[in-house]
């Protein structure tokens, strides 16, 4: 492919920040020995052999459930709703998106960080069960709680691209389906649900890939109790000084998520673009 | 036309190049310094600033580790960096550090005698002593009616949910070890292995391990007892009069932010000029009361109010410091840490 002249700009934005980067984390997690001197780093796989113990194939396959079932309770809840919003008239349509959306012009820290002031074991829910004369729930700390502060912060990644394809489809299909005496549940079976697959498989991707790297939902929703491999990368950056496992890590980590958007793609078959990817 | 597009776009090319390796130029002689969040009074630098007409570029880092990594790159050209003991230690085997010249920091007489000399930088050549503080328990004395003087009672069954632990592996693992009697440097995979079973046992009682958000949830009552590093405790006890803080009989963990001038500095006179103004008595004041940590200017101390300088969490006594250890370097050893903090994480 010849590259036209004006992608220049481009190009040496992308070589800086991603092509470079990525060598070096490919580089550190084949090596061993003081990053900071490059002169003396020799080659090993000491590192991947490492993470084959039980302790991080454990964190691993936790991550994995975890990000798992929060993609799939986002598609469970996100369909209808990108259903019921394509469904609306345009203006009422864009005014619901809007709405949708306003959330996430807020810092995600600080929605993460009020996640804390409602389940807390003093906080608003459980202030109102106590005034209710129940006793108070353990509602933060544990996994359900990470749980939730994902699908709270990735709703709108299933959401969006799921109804940007929907909107998108033709209606005239539709019609022609119910001219032919197709039920209801049938032009849905039929019709909308396999149109709108190159939608769901963006979305899942894009819920799926920040869930199962997440450090931060883990360390303030789940209190350090529970470790995930997002958590695992940042304790041998920021605790432990050990780039080379890090990088291991985050290198098995790209493996894993380019297997399984392989995977996803794959049910992604003619595309006729509105996906992500 | 062609070619205007084209010049402004190798133009383009040249000014995202030239972002990455851009730094900024200035008259005044400018100060690098690198230091802990929220870890000095913002006026003290302004105060610098003005009588010495040099210009004081702060920023700041979360974990000694961050630091470390930072200077060891040599991203930033630091002249001045506020590290703990063990990491200083780290810095001075590695050669990173400048020998102080204490001609120049005369005001180095006004620092405490029993924070000089110490361990990890034995007759002060690198470090200035800053602040310190110890590690221990804060409870509320309103629901933990037994006395507290050991770290047991984080062992405690009765305390289900009602307990904080430090999300950190070498505090974690350092109360783990001293409960079981060893030191909090210890290299020895057995001890190490009993610390961890403590913890994984301990588990289950934990209501959280954090780091700064201790404060806040002691404060609001959310739960009974807390690993905290003392200056988290004095700013909770000044918010919550039901808290207390002790340092178990077992012992405990004392550290030190020290000042240093790390190798990447170009102005040394003038970082020691800073550390000169830092060890002034006002100065040290002024930082201790804003921070709230425990300063090692003996000067200072005396100009504290009552109730700071007679405080037993801030200024705990001689015989209670005798317990404490100071952290030393585990230099490679702080994989077999790591492994095991993760271990005890990954356990549920």
């Amino acid at each position: 492919m010849k590259l036209k002249w004006t992608s220049y700009p481009y190009i040496v934005w992308m070589i800086i920040f991603i092509v470079i980067p990525l060598v070096l984390i490919l580089f550190f997690s084949i090596t061993s020995g003081d990053v900071f001197k490059i002169g003396e780093f020799q080659f090993t796989l000491d590192n991947f052999k490492r993470f084959m113990n039980p302790t991080y194939l454990k964190v691993l396959g936790r991550s994995i459930n975890l990000a798992l079932k929060s993609t799939l309770i986002c598609f469970l809840l996100g369909y209808p709703m990108a259903m019921i919003i394509s469904r609306e008239k345009i203006k009422k349509r864009n005014a619901m998106i809007l709405l949708f959306i306003l959330p996430m012009w807020m810092n995600f820290l600080l929605r993460t960080y009020a996640w804390l002031t409602l389940l807390g074991r003093n906080g608003l829910i459980n202030y109102i069960i106590k005034k209710l004369g129940f006793a108070p729930l353990s509602l933060i700390y544990n996994d359900k709680a990470i749980l939730l502060g994902m699908i709270y912060n990735f709703l709108p990644f299933m959401v969006l691209p799921i109804y940007s394809i929907l909107i998108k489809i033709d209606k005239s299909l539709i019609e022609a389906a119910e001219d032919l005496g197709a039920s209801k549940l049938e032009v849905f079976t039929k019709i909308i649900f396999p149109l709108s697959i190159p939608g769901i498989v963006s979305g899942f991707t894009m819920v799926f890939m920040p869930a199962v790297s997440t450090f931060v939902i883990t360390s303030l929703l789940g209190g350090g109790k529970y470790m995930l491999i997002g958590n695992l990368v940042e304790q041998q950056f920021l605790w432990s000084g050990d780039w080379n496992f890090g990088s291991a890590i985050s290198i098995v980590m790209m493996i894993f998520i380019l297997i399984s958007m392989g995977i996803m793609t794959k049910f992604d078959g003619d595309r006729k673009g509105g996906g992500l990817w | 036309m062609m070619k205007l597009k084209k010049i402004i776009l190798i133009l383009f090319t040249i000014s995202i190049i030239s972002l990455v390796f851009t730094g900024c130029k200035e008259n005044r002689t400018v100060l690098n310094i690198y230091n802990w969040g929220d870890y000095i009074d913002p006026t003290v630098i302004e105060d610098f600033e003005n009588e010495y007409g040099i210009k004081v570029n702060y920023s700041t880092f979360a974990t000694n580790e961050d630091m470390y990594v930072k200077l060891k790159s040599g991203a930033g050209n630091y002249d001045i960096a506020f590290p703990s003991d063990y990491m200083i230690e780290r810095m001075i085997n590695e050669d990173m550090l400048y020998e102080l010249d204490k001609n120049n920091i005369p005001n180095f007489k006004n620092i405490d005698e029993r924070f000089t000399d110490l361990s990890f930088d034995p007759g002060n050549k690198y470090s200035v002593p800053y602040l310190w503080g110890t590690v221990g328990i804060l409870y509320n004395k309103n629901v933990v009616k037994e006395k507290v003087n050991s770290w047991r009672i984080l062992w405690d069954k009765k305390y289900k949910d009602e307990i904080i632990m430090l999300d950190s592996q070498r505090d974690s693992i350092g109360v783990a070890l001293k409960k079981l009697g060893y030191s909090m440097n210890s290299r020895n995979i057995g001890e190490l292995e009993k610390a961890k079973k403590e913890l994984i046992r301990q588990k289950p009682l934990v209501y959280t391990y954090v780091i700064d958000e201790v404060k806040d949830l002691m404060v609001a009552e959310e739960a009974d007892l807390a690993v905290v590093w003392s200056g988290d405790a004095t700013a909770a006890i000044r918010d919550n009069k039901d808290l207390e803080y002790i340092i178990p009989k077992e012992g405990s963990n004392i550290w030190f932010d020290n000042i240093v001038i790390p190798k990447t500095s170009r102005n040394k006179k003038e970082a020691e000029l800073f550390i000169d103004f830092m060890c002034r008595p006002d100065i040290a004041v002024r930082n201790t009361d804003y921070i709230g940590y425990s300063t090692a200017n003996k000067e200072a101390i005396k100009k504290l109010p009552e109730d700071i300088k007679n405080s037993k969490v801030a200024y705990p006594s001689n015989e209670e410091l005798d317990r404490c250890e100071i952290f030393k370097d585990p230099s490679d050893f702080i994989t077999q840490y790591d492994i095991i903090w993760t271990e005890i994480k990954a356990e549920y």
